[in-house]
């Protein structure tokens, strides 16, 4: 067994940054009120001013006002909010139609499901094999009864970045909302709300070494947009409950501590895994565009195996990594994505992604391509398929 | 360290046994599963004198569970007489791993049939198949049993599921009380149609 983890999850969690938690230390065991006392007690507005710093950085990182950025939960909670939110403003003024792409993660897929339920109408847009939406198909589908359009940035699982640049200008020329779910290329990749015609943006802290339970959503000024978490007047009366103060502050730390630097070398361990992968195991097939994708994330199909099986060797040899397949899942389906983007069943049930932190190296790249040659070939040499396949090759 | 499964099923899956095809089996089978994509195949050495199992081997396309089956599987069956093999259940074969979670009931049940299905697969060719059973509502209800609902580990029949079955023109119509957003209504559903109806179903 091995002595170190080698964790290759990092969209799925990130290890805190220590930095981080000394910043959010002070607000548990000193200033621990909420902003919403700052009339009560002078700790109450120390709360207020670290959650307007905390607001201010973020709001301008993503290039809007500080007054156009609410906390919340995480990015499923911002996702939720966006969808239902302007659904409960819009759906009875002004249509009850919604389009979103069929790879987009849960909280926006399941929030469309669950607007359905409701009577509202929902497209589904098609991808085509490298997970771009079909733009002609978005321009087509949009009708004077569309309310929302919500296409995710990049995707969760196979990393392609969607245009959403055009995306924007074909919203707004048609005068249509645009929520793009941000939570993986949320410092990342470039994001901002005064070159891009985003409306709602969902970002999240547990990607980018941040704390777990806090996200946000950047809702452009003048957008028409329902209250639907009821209680007290918080974040601008949009979502109501006690300010995560401890939560803000440290996302707002996180955020800084990511760099440009650090995101090339992320790229960096990305193209190294991708080239030797393709290269050294046969049979593998890359998921996703080559380079219109997350810096840090690597979605490649070993053929003949399947995923489970792939990480369960792996997590015995001390990697953390994801997979697509079924037996991985907990409904017990195919990765929607791989699925969504025109791949078969067999396609989800080899896959594997390799998502980069700040904690890896490039010698973590080698020793995972090193253990994923070994128990490819292990699990190929019990599989009753592609024998036939490897010795007409050889 | 901790794992989603016991010490004997990650001994088995690490180290499976009786891995691999046998030369002119007197047996065989492919079992897949649709809804999760494993697949599994099963070959057999029958002794005719005794109509005992000599030898069993396996190859899994499929998850930790799935290859753990297929190891403790084969070794049950050495040895047993054909009727004795047929009635190894997928109780028994858990049991023997000392137990599987049961949301992976389905990927582990494919290894079960697919022993039953290469004995069958020898009878069959043998002649030892005695007529062809007309499609009854019982041998639907029969078929299926081995449709596992992930949530209970248990069969669809079992848990009430399965409301009602017509079997009328050589059409069959099941109807089950399964909601449409249930967690796992797409899995049991596409057991249900291609596991079920089709003994011997490749996979896609």
């Amino acid at each position: 067994m091995a002595d170190r983890l080698i964790y290759l999850d990092n969209a799925a969690a990130t290890r805190l940054d220590e930095r981080v938690l000394e910043v959010m230390r002070p607000y548990f065991f000193d200033t621990y009120a909420v902003a919403t006392s700052e009339f009560g007690y002078s700790q109450g507005i120390e709360a207020r001013e670290a959650l307007d710093k905390a607001r201010e950085a973020l709001a301008n990182t993503l290039g809007a006002a500080p007054e156009e950025f609410i906390f919340t939960s995480g990015s499923t909670e911002s996702s939720n909010i966006a969808l239902k939110g302007v659904a409960l403003a819009l759906g009875k003024k002004k249509g009850k139609h919604i389009i979103v792409s069929k790879i987009e993660d849960f909280p926006v897929l399941h929030s469309a499901q669950a607007l359905e339920k409701q009577g509202f109408q929902v497209t589904y847009l098609d991808l085509d094999e490298e997970g771009f939406v079909d733009l002609a198909q978005l321009r087509g589908s949009i009708t004077n009864e569309t309310i929302l359009v919500s296409i995710q940035h990049a995707n969760q699982e196979i990393g392609t970045i969607q245009d959403i640049e055009t995306i924007g200008s074909i919203c707004r020329e048609k005068k249509v909302l645009f929520h793009t779910d941000a939570t993986h290329t949320f410092t990342r990749v470039p994001l901002d709300m005064k070159k891009i015609a985003m409306d709602l943006v969902t970002v999240s802290a547990h990607t980018i070494h941040g704390p777990k339970g806090i996200g946000g959503l950047c809702i452009r000024q003048g957008t028409q947009i329902a209250k639907w978490m009821d209680g007290g007047f918080q974040e601008f009366n949009l979502r109501a409950g006690l300010e995560n103060i401890p939560g803000a502050v440290g996302f707002a730390r996180a955020v800084k501590l990511v760099t440009p630097k650090e995101t090339k070398r992320l790229q960096e361990m990305r193209d190294h895994l991708i080239n030797r992968m393709l290269a050294e195991i046969p049979h593998s097939t890359l998921n996703g565009h080559r380079w219109k994708r997350l810096p840090q994330n690597a979605n490649i199909t070993f053929h003949f195996v399947e995923g489970e099986s792939i990480t369960l060797h792996l997590d015995m040899r001390g990697f953390a990594v994801s997979t697509g397949s079924a037996c991985f899942s907990r409904s017990l389906e195919a990765s929607h994505v791989i699925t969504g983007i025109g791949g078969d069943h067999e396609r989800a049930h080899g896959s594997i992604r390799f998502t980069f932190g700040r904690y890896n190296t490039v010698e973590d790249v080698d020793a995972v391509v090193q253990a994923l040659a070994e128990i490819v070939e292990e699990l190929r040499s019990i599989s009753p398929l592609g024998k036939k396949e490897e010795k007409e090759e050889a | 360290m901790k794992f989603p499964y016991t010490d004997i099923v990650l001994e088995h899956f690490r180290h499976p046994r009786n891995v691999g095809k046998i030369e002119n089996p007197d047996g065989k089978s492919t079992e897949g599963s649709p809804a999760c994509g494993d697949m599994v195949s099963v070959y057999i050495k029958v002794d005719p004198k005794t109509n005992t199992i000599a030898d069993a081997k396996f190859e899994s396309y499929g998850c930790a569970s799935n290859i753990a089956t297929g190891s403790i599987i084969t070794e049950l069956a050495k040895g047993k007489t054909l009727d004795e093999a047929k009635n190894i259940t997928w109780k028994q074969a858990s049991e023997a791993l000392g137990g599987l979670p049961k949301i992976k009931a389905h990927c582990s049940v494919l290894a079960v049939e697919g022993l039953r299905s290469a004995i069958q697969n020898y009878e069959e060719r043998h002649g030892l198949v005695k007529e062809k059973k007309p499609t009854t509502v019982e041998v639907v209800r029969q078929r299926l049993r081995k449709v596992i609902n992930p949530l209970t580990g248990l069969s669809v029949v079992r848990t009430n599921l399965v409301q009602d079955i017509k079997v009328k023109d050589g059409v069959v119509r099941v109807l089950v009380d399964l909601p449409r957003d249930h967690q796992f209504a797409h899995t049991i559903k596409d057991e249900m149609v291609f596991g079920s109806a089709y003994p011997t179903c490749q996979p896609r």
